[in-house]
């Protein structure tokens, strides 16, 4: 038997054995069991028909691949324009096109809309953060979620334990991560690769689990809720104010909006956003930054320099976890509740997913990618059984075609000028 | 003889059953140009290791000053102004050749988080004290004009020449250069020579040298140290080692 044909036939049986348990079984409740059934004869047949399909496509792709190859090629992006839209200035100029629509989308879009916008900005914070991480300083970290759930917690007990508001816990709570962060990295960061990736996600699991099981603290399962949402200058958008507060449309004269709380999320989201891209275009052309790159690639040259390994991967470390913490309370803000199921593995996953998505060290392609990772759940709603397929499918077909981002980003180079 | 630079007393190095280095002594002054010659695997860059901090010496003594540094990690060693080059260049290659530069000045360098992101007058001013240093020993190895090429696409005497200007840019005491002379043509060694000449005269270093090219060591260095198989063979002037019995046995051969 020909090769090929031994890979066409393998191929034609993962088709089956993968897409009949998946699609092909129907399971169907008869009183208190469970009964399998076979899925509708159509079905079965396009099953079949697929694997008659990938046998034929693996048997004759080489013949295939022949012919298309003799086809005329879609131009594709020219070498210049390539170079141009991967420089830092480009970018720059892409995040600010970006800001004018992202200005005026609370005022034109509906309430829900508006919502998954302020999600989507969540996601690009959390991106941006763990970007320097991974992109900038070139250590994997799969329990960025952790320092996310810190952030969270902490804004939740202290609103729940000391009444503290939303902008006096932010900076506590950045802070908060970035101990954490500080804490965990001080031994780990000796480590490298893989071995660092598996010590990071035993830490977030760790956070999770502890949020979990210390019932008298943090609640357990249950969470934390009721916790408080921002005001504006002291200015709640409830429609009416606790006591010693005066409310947003009382105060301005305006009739109450529910909508008005929603869009005041979406701002300081925003807001907090472009502080972060301001902190990290700052950081690219830092010495600390160049101390990053340097460090990624060739860590024995550092150290002969007199670079110290461990301090500079340290602030990155904390650096990432204090962006992580900001984004957790904001994400408890916008919430009400928080519960340790709201940062799980995949969440960890998901954020990585957006970094590599989007290109590593590129802020307008992890902006790009939070866009796309959020969106296609929302847009694919009716094939959400399906959702998670979908995503590996995404990841796959990202590392084929694509495995430096979206839009991957040069690093800024300081120039001599003559 | 004043108390030397770097003084280096018994040093061995074992790696489990292997004594790869053993009761090897160097005295290195100001303004001096100290090599180590020896067929290869003789354990020289495993000296150079040791004194770097990059291994941890089973035995013996390096002082620094009168200072004992073995086995302090090798960032600390280089902060005290000992650097060297390896014998594979290791450059950060997809930097520029100025960002090579400013790297290795990063301890001299504003790294205030705060400072840096608010763009201070004296964060401002580090930065261009950096580049006009960068910029100065650009010039000096003669790279002026591929200051904002990527390392990586330099030609390989260059790239030879900005490691010894990444090494000058932290403003160190002792170079150690790790056969500086590899790879390089003759009217390049004849450059690095001179270049070696100039370091140790005019900034007055100290600098240990590994190396191959016999006339190069035996016209640039002070004194040369001759090892075989971990241990010291003999020590002197270069007419001395020269006409050595034992060194021309087991390392220059027989004319």
């Amino acid at each position: 038997m020909s090769p090929r044909l031994k890979t066409a036939l393998f191929s034609a049986l993962l088709v089956l054995a993968v897409a009949w348990p998946v699609l092909g079984l129907r399971l169907t409740t008869v009183g208190i069991r469970l009964e399998v059934h076979n899925a509708s004869p159509a079905l079965l047949c396009s099953i079949a028909a697929a694997a008659v399909g990938m046998f034929c496509w693996q048997l004759w792709r080489d013949r295939l691949a022949v012919l298309w190859s003799g086809a005329p090629r879609p131009p594709g992006v020219p070498n210049r324009l390539k170079d141009i839209l991967t420089r830092p200035a480009t970018q720059r100029w892409g995040v600010l096109a970006l800001l004018l629509p992202a200005l005026v989308w609370p005022f034109l879009a509906s309430r829900g809309a508006v919502d998954l916008a302020t999600l989507i900005l969540i996601y690009a914070m959390l991106g941006l953060g763990l970007n320097i991480v991974v992109g900038l300083a070139g250590l994997l970290d799969l329990g960025y979620v952790g320092f996310y759930a810190v952030g969270a917690y902490t804004y939740a007990l202290l609103s729940q334990h000391f009444g503290l508001g939303f902008w006096t816990c932010l900076p506590i709570a950045g802070a908060m991560a970035a101990l954490f962060g500080f804490l965990l990295g001080f031994p780990v960061l000796r480590l490298r690769g893989d071995y660092l990736a598996i010590v990071t996600l035993g830490f977030g699991e760790i956070i999770r689990i502890l949020l979990r099981n210390l019932t008298e603290l943090t609640g357990g399962p249950n969470g934390i809720g009721g916790i408080d949402r921002p005001t504006f200058f002291g200015l709640t958008f409830e429609r009416r104010a606790p006591e010693g507060l005066q409310t947003f449309h009382g105060f301005f004269g305006l009739p109450y909006d529910s909508a008005d709380k929603v869009i005041f999320l979406y701002l300081i989201a925003l807001s907090l956003v472009l502080l972060t891209l301001f902190v990290i275009n700052r950081l690219l052309r830092m010495p600390i930054g160049r101390a990053w790159e340097a460090l990624r690639e060739d860590e024995i040259a550092c150290r002969a320099l007199g670079l110290n390994p461990t301090a500079i991967k340290l602030s990155a470390f904390t650096l990432g976890a204090c962006f992580a913490g900001f984004a957790g309370s904001f994400f408890a803000a916008r919430q009400g509740l928080v519960t340790p199921e709201s940062f799980t593995f995949i969440e960890s996953a998901v954020i990585l997913a957006i970094v590599v998505l989007g290109g590593m060290g590129s802020q307008l392609g992890v902006i790009l990618a939070a866009m796309v990772m959020i969106l296609l759940p929302e847009l694919m709603r009716e094939f959400s059984e399906y959702r998670m397929l979908l995503f590996g499918a995404l990841l796959v077909l990202m590392m084929v075609w694509r495995p430096q981002g979206l839009l991957p980003m040069q690093r800024p180079h300081l120039e001599l000028k003559p | 003889m004043s108390r030397p630079l770097l003084e280096v007393r018994d040093l061995a190095m074992r790696f489990g059953g292997l004594l790869a280095v053993d009761g090897v002594n160097l005295r290195l002054g100001e303004r001096q140009v100290l090599s180590m010659i020896g067929p290869n695997g003789a354990g020289k860059t495993t000296v150079f290791n040791c004194l770097t901090g990059f291994y941890r010496p089973s035995a013996g003594e390096i002082l620094l000053d009168g200072e004992a540094i073995q086995g302090l990690p090798g960032h600390r060693i280089a902060r005290k102004g000992v650097v060297r080059t390896f014998q594979n260049v290791r450059l950060f290659r997809e930097m520029t050749t100025l960002e090579n530069l400013l790297v290795a000045q990063h301890r001299h360098l504003n790294t205030n988080f705060f400072a840096g992101l608010l763009k201070t007058p004296a964060f401002r001013r580090s930065e261009r004290q950096a580049l006009e240093l960068a910029h100065h020993w650009l010039e000096r190895v003669g790279l002026g004009d591929c200051a904002n090429r990527p390392a990586g696409t330099l030609a390989y005497g260059q790239q030879r020449r900005l490691e010894i200007a990444r090494c000058m840019t932290t403003r160190p005491r002792i170079l150690m250069l790790d056969e500086p002379a590899a790879g390089l043509n003759p009217r390049e060694t004849e450059e690095l020579k001179a270049l070696i000449g100039l370091l140790r005269d005019e900034h007055g270093l100290g600098v240990l040298l590994i190396e191959h090219d016999m006339p190069l060591v035996m016209g640039i260095s002070d004194r040369i140290v001759a090892i075989n198989q971990g241990r010291p063979l003999a020590e002197g002037t270069p007419a001395q080692i020269r006409s050595h019995p034992e060194v021309i046995k087991a390392y220059l051969g027989e004319a």
